[in-house]
Order: structure tokens, then C-alpha cells, then sequence
């Protein structure tokens, strides 16, 4: 069970408050009429499923359901950190914000 | 009965607390402090099971978690049964009851244990895949019998009556096993001020140290244990949880322990007492001083009753105070094997040999095994225990110097007897649960743990530390260690002095050769619960199998509830040696949750009956349940069902409430459907954006259907969504939907879309909502409400209006879910029940009839309304569903769906489609999920059109209706399918528009 830390809370919390809701910078296309098929099936369904550090989007349902991305290792389950939508992976942090 | 194997003084057992307790029937006594394996032993019970595949008699092996035999089942009554338990580990209470639980049909004699005996060469590994798969139809009637015979004990038929929680901790620093290490660790960390918890497995802490014969501090190392015990006892920042077994270990720290809180004390728990407690802890360092189990040398015969572990020998004899037998042969690879033999002497039984497997051993236990007289047999191994129910002499050759060979012929010892120790292998199991791998350790001759993921470390025997100065001096500086991670300052603490024999080297030796190779030998068992010999795995490793997990696996090699703790690395040597590599390159098995089997009311803890899981119940609950409706689960919500009159069938009374509802008025509690109220300048272009038709006209008092689909253009979710300003909407969504409907929307505003002003809340609970329909349902609203203008050119189909119905304020929606002219009033929900009595008092001159959710699903169903999630599956898009007029493909935004339905698979024709479907027989009514066929009489298997998604009887039409997908259906109306149902009828049905009643729409456009 993961402590996930909600950098809009500014806490660690149980994992049980948040969902996962799948690959992080996932953007839809800007212009989805004029998709392929093929892009707009990539889009769809198509996602990587990298060994190592993954950035992923949680939402901390059951608290401020504010949407995040979180940097965790797929491997070890290790969270490096959480980030708010418009911050880099590099910003990853598990303290600092207020709540 | 006498405790003929008790001896006369010392153990830490009360001897002034006699007990009684039975097992299979039969009475004994024992002492407070006793487990129920050690009362067993003093009461001189040799066999305590049957092995489950060869029906062997089997006795007590070990004295701890790692006990492959000695599994009981306690309870004196039914409600009280626990299957699965570890004699070693029960503590003994008066008036234990206890069954064996391998011992089908009896423990004296059994069927397979005859079979076994027979048949025993014909069972060799795989052998269920081998013997039982074919015929395949046969497979049920031996995995009944097999099951039964897999000694796994069986479940209470009643319900549990003893109650179980839940404790959420967080602590600096968990120390795990109160052995030296652990009881050190817990000191030095304690004593900087850190939170401490400290969990044992056993009723008594101490580990080891109650039956070494080592000295702490020149006094007994029990004395420096009851010291140590005290202080931290005393202590404000430490929990000590004796009875207490981490069993899980998982990600970021969090731990399960499992405490027994009153199984010491009795049957039940005593009155208004937990019996066990789940501490989920969080911890900010761990220390894993778990310890080590001793393992047993692999000889032939070596399941005998009386083959025992030396460690145990000597737990039983230290601190219980009972021996297992009257003469002894203890074999040994290591110094710490010759314990047992002086143990045994000291208790005044006779040792009838010590065979040590080393050429030229040192140290200070082989003098003074000298010194004592003992026989001492050098380069020696016991080859083969002899005996029929019990061990009556061992075999014993001489050992080449790898201990690969005989050199010589062997000697026939008679004992009682076996004790062997094959050294210890660390107790890694915690260390793996989050992946962390053991590796191979040459001097330790164990797996140790591998790297940590985890803020943890170990001390102790688990991390290949064996000797007693060496675990106290590992504890002290990983529990400042921890302390010090966890925020402290630590102080060194002084070491005690300790007072214990020096030790030479182990020998490296698994499995003792016999004069016969490996295949032809008498049995040498390695996996106890499961029957595996060295044989098995050898055979296993001969058929193919390289991977060590392969060879677990076929041949069940610690696949018992044991999870292999005796034998598993006996049995990796094994497979390492049979294809010539090290035990480093064939590697270890891993271990998953839990450690030891945990009861599943500790699992469940207050988690059950009212508490299982939370109810939602509308404001007008009561009155339901007080009209005696039946009620239907949707999601957490209780929904009435239907309300049957006394004497009704279910079908009556659907029958009355739609017949009432058409003719006269119904009224549904609707208040469970999703409410979201969104808000800001940009809430309509956002929900634009979301449904698949149009918004961008609707005014403010209009309502309008709409449609929500994923990005592959699948529907998902509808609802109505009503104006309630120009910057203010409501939306709705199905009853179990609207949870992910709230947080879909959240998605896209925060993820896509955060330029658009816009604000969600859900509102569900806000809101009383009270659906009346039918044709007076206009007559009985107007009786109740006097400033809503409900003439029917005024107040339109699809408006909505603000006003108050019997005195309180409210919003009325003229919208219909039953083709009915209809009202839904949404009130506060504190009115609720007011407001539905009102209804009721005004509406007696209507027969106002209440009907609940499958009165509903048939009315909805007569007018061909899908509900997302029956008629939809996650793979219908909305022309598919036949609701082309609610895409309005030309809006200016590329809405959510939009690009996903236009796929090439989208547009194909043979898709499944939504179609009504009558039966030719209109009293038939189709089961739903039926599948539909072209030709019934083709071979199997046959091609399929599609399934039903909705069917009911509809007494308003006088015959039953049906909806589902054919494939291409929208071009097959009027055509003939069949369905073939399971009982081998053939329903034969024509397909149909949707539209079964009313298809312009003239009643609720009244």
C-alpha cells in the first residue's frame, strides 16, 4: 500500500484516498478531426509500460480531487515523488508545499 | 492421563497451573505455559497426523512457525473451529479442544495412507497432472477427494462469535522478533526517545535466549531478557505485542501484525475482549530480526515420528520441561547441534551417539561432548531412521570428506530418537514481501536478504549472525541505526558480557547419501506437508525442469501452509546438485504474504455485517422499508425494488405497479440518481464539450437529454442536464455512475481544459427527488403546489420550474423516464419524507401506487429508453444504439467521442446493434444475456448475432418485450432469430423497433 503525498494537500497520504488514472502528459490531440485512424488509436490505446521510473497522474479522490503526477519506480514501487499538472518530473517532491 | 515425558523441574512452564485439554478425542494434561505440541510431547502422543499424499504417520518436527506436521484444528464448538493451527505455536489453555487435520479418515488407519503404502512408487512428482487430469470430466470427483485429503482442516459452518479489529499505527521505528538482536535493537532505539514497537510471534519474548544455555552478564540469559523486558515495559514510547506475527510486509513501509490477543486464554475470547487484532503499521525504519530455522539433514526414513530438528529437541527440554523420548542420536553438521546432546543428558535420558557429518571438528562443544563421555562419532552421518510408527534405531556410516559418499559400512543404533541440524537458514521471508531477493551466502551456507528497497535493515540471525555476542552487538547499532534514521540522537549502549562456547566451522551437507542412490533409497523427505523427497526433485530436475521455480512448482515443493520453512533450501541444494550447479546459480524461491496462515476474521476485523460495507439510504427510506418494499443494491444505495401486497407474486405485483402507473399515477424515489451542479461562464461550452449533442441553445428552464461517451466513442454514462441560469446547469447521471462522472469531468477541466471557468460539486445528497408519472400525475402535482403554473402550453415536456410543493421549495422537472406524463420534484433532502407523505395524502384519490426500480426498467423498456450499463457494455457507440439524434456532429469543438466513433470499426454495418425483439409466443420471456443465432440447427458452435440486454414482461401490452444487439439489426426489421437456450429450447423472435408502446410520443405530451 503506497503513501502518496498530494502536492495540492501538502501531505502524505494513504494510497486508499487516491485513484490512478494511468500515464502522466498524456495530451489529446489538439486536433482530433483530422487524426489517422492509426494517431488517434495510438491515442487511445496505445501506452508505454517502461521498467524503471514511470510519470503517472492519481487523483486524490477521497480528499481535494485535485489530478497530480506522481514519479514512481515500476519496478521497486518506490514514489520519487508528486508534481502538479504544469510542473516537470525534475520538480517531483514529497514535502514543501503548503496546505 | 500421567505427563510421562515431563521432567521433574525447570522450563518456564507453572507446574502449579495444571490444564486439561483433549486432542482427537482423547483427555490430557499440561501447564500454563505449555504450547499444545509441547503438552503433547509430555503426554508421549508420537503421532499427530498422516502425510497427505503417502499417508505416513507423521509427528512433531520443530517448535516454531516452521512446524510442518503438528497442524491441528482447535475449537470445542462449531462457531469456535480455527483450521490450520501450528501445535508449536498454540499456547496451551484449559479445556483445548484439538483435532489432527491430516488424519482423514482416521489417524490410525487411512485410505491413501493404504494406497500410499501400496501404490507409493506410482506417485511420483506432477503426479496430479500425470494421474488426475484425464479424463478431464473425472477431474471434479478426485479434486473433492484430494482437497479433503490435503490436510488444510476445514471451516466453521457458523458464524465466528468472537469479535475481531483494526489498529492504524504509525511508529518510528518496528522491530520485528524479540530474540538477542530484536531485544537489543528495541533498547538502544527505545532509549533515544523513539517511538518503538516491538512484535514477537511467540507468548513469551525472548527468542533463542529462553533455552540457550549461553550466560549474559554472568547470570542465566533469561535473566538478562526478564531485565531488558522491564525496562522497556516501563518505557512511554514502546509497545511490546508479544503473540504478535508480522506477517506481511509491503510497499513504503506498511506492515500487518497479526495479535493473538486472548487464543491463550480460552475457546471464545472473554466478554468484551478482541480476540485477535490487525495492526496496519506504518513505520518509518524497520529492523527484520527475525532469526533463523534450523534446518533437518535429508536421510532416508527421516519422517519417522521422533525425527526432530536439535533446536527443538532443545526448546522442549529448556523451556518446557518435557523431553521427546529415551534415547538419543543427534546428528550434526555444526556445533550448534550438540546442544541437544547435552540438553538430553542433563535431563538424565540417555544419548546414545552424536554424529557429527565433519572429518576434524573444533571448538568448544566437541570437548565437551568429550568431556561428558558421550559417543562421539566423527565423520559420521545417520543414513536411515528405522521403525514402524516411531523411531526405533538409526543407520550410521561413515562420510567421505565432501559427505558425498559412504566409506564404510553402517552401524544399527537403537534410539527413539533423531535429532539433526543442518545449520540455520535466515528467516528471509519478510525481507522478500517487497521484492527484495536473498542471495546465496557461502559462509553462512543460507540465503541472506538481499538488498532493501525499503528504509529497513536486519540484525541478527537473519542477516547470517549466529553466534550470541555477535546478534546483541548487530542489534545495538541497527536499532541506534534506526533511531537515528528516524530523527533521534542515539547513544552506543555497553554491551553485556556473554559468556558462550567458541565454534568452529559448518559443514555444507543437505542431503546424507545412502547405500543406495537417491531413487532407490527408502524416502527421504524434504517438504514434510506435501510429501516431496529428494527423489521427487531429482526426478523433477531429470524431466526438464532447470528453473527453480518450475521445480517448486511441480513438485509442490513448499506449496504447504508452511510455505516451505523446513525444507526448502534442503530441497533447492538438492535440485542445484542434480544438475551440477551451485546453489548460488540455481537461486531461491521467494516468499509472499502472509508469514504464517492468518484467520480471515482478523482480515475482515469490524468489517462485517452492518459494517461490511456503508449503505446509502434516501430520505424517504423508512418509508419504504415501513410499505414493506424489497429492496435492490445499486451500488451503496438501497433502492426499493418493487412493494409487494401480501399475497402477491413478484410478477403481480410488477403487473399492478405499471397497470397503475400508465393508468393512473405512480410515483418513484429518484433520489439516487447523480446530481452535479456546474457553474461559471464557461460551464455550457463545457458541457458541450462532454456530450455528444447540443447545448449551446438550451434556456435557462429548459432540460434536454444528453449522452456521454470515452474518447473511443463509446457511451458511458447519460443523464438529463437541466439550464438553471446562463452560467448554472444540473446535470444528472445514472445512480451508479456518478462518482466517475464527477471525477471525468474533473479530469478534463484540470487536464485539457483549464482555461475554461467553470465549477463541479455533486449534489446528490443535497436533493429529495420524487418522480410522479402517469396520466393524472399533473392533477395530483396541482393539488399540492399554487405558484407553479402547470398548464401544459406554459409548463412544457422538457422545462423545468422553481416553486414550492406542499409548503417547501422546490424544482420540478417535467421530464420523462416512462413516456408518461410525468414530474420529477426535487426537494431538500430534509423535506423529502414530508413532501413524499404529502404526495400520498393528496394522492390517495389517484391510487397513487409507489414503484421501484424494475417497475421502472419495464415502463422504460415499453418506450425502448436504454440504461447505460444494461443495454450499453463499454463497446456500443450511440449509433449503435440507435440514438443518431443525439450526436450533433457539427458543433464547433471536437466533443469527447466525436473522432473515437468515426473509427474505421465504428462505421462498419455488421456492428451489434440496438433492436427490439419480440417472442412469436408473447408469453415467453427471453432470459437476458440469451444469445441470438441465424439457425438454430447449425453445428456447434454455432455463429452468434448478439445477446439480450433487457427483458421483461410488460402487463400493459399483455405479452413480453425484449430488447438487444444483432448484428447489423438496424437493417433487420421484421426478420425472424432464435435463441438457444441452455435448457434446449429454441425461442424464436422477431426483431422489432424499440418503440413498443406509444411510439410517437403522445402521452407525455399532454
Amino acid at each position: 500500500m503506497f503513501r502518496i503525498y498530494c502536492p495540492y494537500c501538502g501531505e502524505l497520504r494513504e494510497e486508499e484516498e487516491f485513484h490512478p488514472k494511468g500515464p502522466a502528459h498524456l495530451a489529446r490531440p489538439a486536433d482530433p478531426d483530422n487524426c489517422t485512424d492509426e494517431q488517434w488509436g495510438d491515442f487511445l490505446y496505445f501506452r508505454d509500460n517502461p521498467r524503471g521510473l514511470h510519470n503517472e497522474l492519481w487523483v486524490h479522490a477521497l480528499g481535494c480531487r485535485k489530478f497530480f503526477n506522481v514519479t514512481r519506480d515500476t519496478q521497486t514501487y518506490l514514489i520519487k515523488g508528486s508534481y502538479r499538472l504544469g510542473e516537470s518530473p525534475d520538480q517531483a517532491r514529497t514535502s514543501g508545499d503548503q496546505a | 492421563m500421567r505427563q510421562t515425558n515431563r521432567l521433574s523441574d525447570g522450563g518456564r512452564i507453572d507446574r502449579s497451573k495444571p490444564m486439561t485439554f483433549s486432542f482427537n478425542g482423547n483427555q490430557y494434561s499440561g501447564y500454563e505455559g505449555d504450547t499444545l505440541s509441547s503438552a503433547l510431547i509430555a503426554n508421549g502422543v508420537n503421532v499427530i497426523g498422516r502425510s497427505f499424499k503417502y499417508g505416513r504417520p507423521r509427528g512433531i518436527v520443530a517448535a516454531g512457525a516452521d512446524e510442518p506436521n503438528a497442524i491441528v484444528q482447535l475449537g470445542a464448538t462449531e462457531a469456535t473451529q480455527v483450521p490450520n493451527v501450528r501445535a508449536t505455536q498454540q499456547p496451551l489453555f484449559d479445556g483445548l479442544v484439538s483435532q489432527p487435520t491430516s488424519g482423514w479418515p482416521s489417524l490410525k488407519f487411512d485410505l491413501l495412507g493404504f494406497s500410499g503404502q501400496l501404490f507409493g512408487r506410482a506417485l511420483p512428482p506432477g503426479f496430479y497432472y500425470k494421474t488426475f487430469m484425464f479424463p478431464q470430466a473425472a477431474w471434479k470427483f478426485y479434486e473433492k477427494h484430494i482437497r479433503k485429503a490435503a490436510g488444510l482442516g476445514r471451516s466453521p459452518t457458523e458464524p465466528d462469535v468472537d469479535e475481531y479489529d483494526h489498529l492504524n499505527q504509525h511508529t518510528d521505528v518496528l522491530i520485528v522478533g524479540a530474540g538477542p538482536a530484536g531485544l537489543s535493537a528495541a533498547l538502544t532505539a527505545a532509549r533515544s526517545g523513539a517511538h518503538v514497537i516491538l512484535a514477537d510471534e511467540q507468548a513469551e519474548m525472548g527468542g533463542s535466549l529462553l533455552s540457550s544455555r549461553s550466560r549474559i552478564n554472568g547470570a542465566e540469559a533469561s535473566q538478562w531478557v526478564a531485565d531488558t523486558l522491564q525496562e522497556l515495559a516501563g518505557m512511554d514510547n514502546v509497545l511490546l505485542l508479544p503473540n504478535a506475527t508480522v506477517n506481511g510486509y509491503h510497499d513504503h513501509n506498511f506492515l500487518t501484525i497479526h495479535e493473538r490477543r486472548t487464543d491463550h486464554l480460552g475457546d471464545r475470547a472473554p466478554e468484551n475482549q478482541t480476540r485477535q487484532r490487525m495492526h496496519r503499521v506504518r513505520a518509518d525504519w524497520v529492523v527484520l530480526a527475525t532469526g533463523a530455522h534450523e534446518r533437518p539433514l535429508v536421510y532416508a526414513n527421516n519422517d519417522l515420528p521422533g525425527c526432530m530438528l536439535a533446536s527443538a529437541v532443545s526448546t522442549y527440554i529448556r523451556r518446557y520441561a518435557v523431553i521427546p523420548g529415551h534415547s538419543l542420536v543427534a546428528m550434526t553438521t555444526n556445533d550448534a547441534g550438540y546442544q541437544a546432546a547435552f540438553d538430553w543428558q542433563d535431563a538424565g535420558r540417555n544419548v546414545v551417539a552424536l554424529v557429527d557429518t565433519r572429518q576434524a571438528p573444533t571448538g568448544d562443544c566437541v570437548e565437551e561432548a568429550r568431556r561428558r563421555g558421550i559417543r562421539l562419532l566423527i565423520g559420521h552421518a545417520v543414513i536411515e531412521a528405522k521403525g514402524s510408527t516411531r523411531v526405533s534405531a538409526a543407520r550410521v556410516a561413515p562420510l567421505s570428506e565432501d559427505g558425498q559418499h559412504l566409506t564404510g559400512p553402517a552401524e544399527k543404533l537403537a534410539c527413539d530418537t533423531i535429532a539433526s541440524s543442518g545449520g540455520w537458514s535466515p528467516a528471509v521471508h519478510l525481507s522478500c514481501h517487497t521484492g527484495g531477493r536473498p542471495v546465496w551466502n557461502d559462509e553462512v551456507i543460507g540465503f541472506v536478504p538481499g538488498e532493501s528497497l525499503q528504509r529497513q535493515s536486519i540484525a541478527g540471525a537473519i542477516a547470517g549472525t549466529f553466534d550470541l555476542a555477535g546478534c546483541l552487538e548487530q542489534g545495538t547499532q541497527q536499532g541506534a541505526e534506526a533511531a537515528r534514521q528516524a530523527g533521534y540522537e542515539a547513544k552506543p549502549a555497553s554491551l553485556p558480557t556473554v559468556e558462550e562456547p567458541a565454534t568452529g566451522n559448518a559443514m555444507a551437507l543437505f542431503c546424507i547419501p545412502h547405500e543406495q542412490r537417491i531413487s532407490r533409497a527408502p524416502k527421504q523427505f524434504v517438504d514434510f506437508q506435501n510429501d516431496v523427497t529428494a527423489a521427487a526433485i531429482e526426478l523433477a530436475t531429470r524431466e526438464g525442469f532447470e528453473s527453480i521455480e518450475h521445480v517448486k512448482r511441480y513438485t509442490a515443493l513448499g506449496f504447504g501452509t508452511d510455505q516451505g520453512k523446513l525444507g526448502n533450501i534442503n530441497g533447492m541444494a538438492i535440485a542445484a546438485k542434480s544438475m551440477n550447479k551451485t546453489i548460488a546459480e540455481t537461486g531461491t524461491t521467494i516468499f509472499r504474504p502472509n508469514y504464517t496462515p492468518v484467520t480471515f476474521g482478523a482480515i475482515a476485523g469490524r468489517h462485517c455485517d452492518d459494517l461490511f460495507d456503508p449503505e446509502r439510504h434516501t430520505a424517504m427510506h423508512d418509508w419504504h422499508v415501513r410499505h414493506g418494499a424489497l429492496f435492490e443494491n445499486v451500488g451503496q444505495w438501497k433502492r426499493p425494488w418493487y412493494y409487494p401486497k401480501p399475497g402477491e407474486t413478484m410478477q403481480q405485483s410488477l403487473d399492478r405497479e405499471c397497470l397503475a402507473t400508465r393508468n393512473g399515477v405512480g410515483i418513484l424515489d429518484a433520489s439516487t440518481l447523480g446530481k452535479i451542479d456546474i457553474q461559471g461562464k464557461d460551464a455550457r461550452e463545457f458541457i458541450g464539450r462532454v456530450y455528444t449533442n447540443a447545448w449551446a441553445k438550451l434556456a435557462v428552464g429548459k432540460c434536454r437529454y444528453g449522452l456521454m461517451c470515452g474518447e473511443d466513442g463509446m457511451v458511458f454514462d447519460d443523464g438529463v442536464t437541466s439550464c438553471l441560469g446562463e452560467e448554472h446547469f444540473l446535470m444528472t447521471t445514472t445512480t451508479g455512475g456518478a462518482a466517475h462522472v464527477l471525477e471525468w469531468l474533473e479530469l478534463y477541466h484540470q487536464t485539457e481544459w483549464p482555461e475554461l471557468e467553470v465549477y463541479m460539486n455533486t449534489v446528490t445528497d443535497h436533493w429529495a427527488t420524487m418522480t410522479i408519472a402517469g396520466p393524472d400525475s399533473r392533477k395530483l402535482l396541482a393539488e399540492l403546489t399554487d405558484d407553479i403554473d402547470l398548464d401544459k402550453e406554459s409548463f412544457k415536456f422538457m422545462d423545468w420550474r422553481q416553486g414550492t410543493v406542499a409548503d417547501v421549495p422546490a424544482r420540478v422537472f417535467r421530464i420523462s423516464f416512462t413516456g408518461e406524463l410525468s414530474y420529477e420534484i426535487n426537494v431538500p433532502a430534509n423535506y423529502g419524507l414530508d413532501v413524499w407523505e404529502a404526495l400520498f395524502e393528496k394522492g390517495e384519490r389517484y391510487n397513487l401506487t409507489p414503484y421501484g426500480t424494475e417497475t421502472m426498467h419495464i415502463l422504460r423498456a415499453e418506450k425502448g429508453f436504454i440504461i447505460a450499463g444494461q443495454d450499453t457494455d463499454g463497446s456500443m457507440h450511440p449509433y449503435d444504439l440507435g440514438l443518431d439524434w443525439a450526436v450533433k456532429e457539427d458543433k464547433p469543438y471536437s466533443f469527447i467521442g466525436k473522432r473515437g466513433m468515426k473509427r474505421e470499426d465504428c462505421l462498419r454495418q455488421d456492428r451489434k446493434q440496438l433492436v427490439g425483439l419480440k417472442t412469436k409466443d408473447p408469453s415467453i420471456v427471453l432470459p437476458e444475456g440469451a444469445q441470438a443465432v441465424d439457425d438454430p440447427k447449425q453445428p456447434v458452435p454455432m455463429t452468434m448475432l448478439g445477446h439480450v440486454t433487457s427483458s421483461y414482461y410488460s402487463a400493459n401490452l399483455g405479452r413480453s418485450i425484449a430488447m438487444g444487439v444483432i448484428r447489423g439489426g438496424h437493417q433487420r426489421s421484421g426478420e425472424t432469430v432464435y435463441y438457444p437456450l441452455s435448457d434446449g429450447r429454441v425461442v424464436e423472435a422477431e426483431i422489432t423497433s424499440t418503440l413498443f408502446l406509444d411510439p410517437k410520443g403522445e402521452r407525455q405530451n399532454v
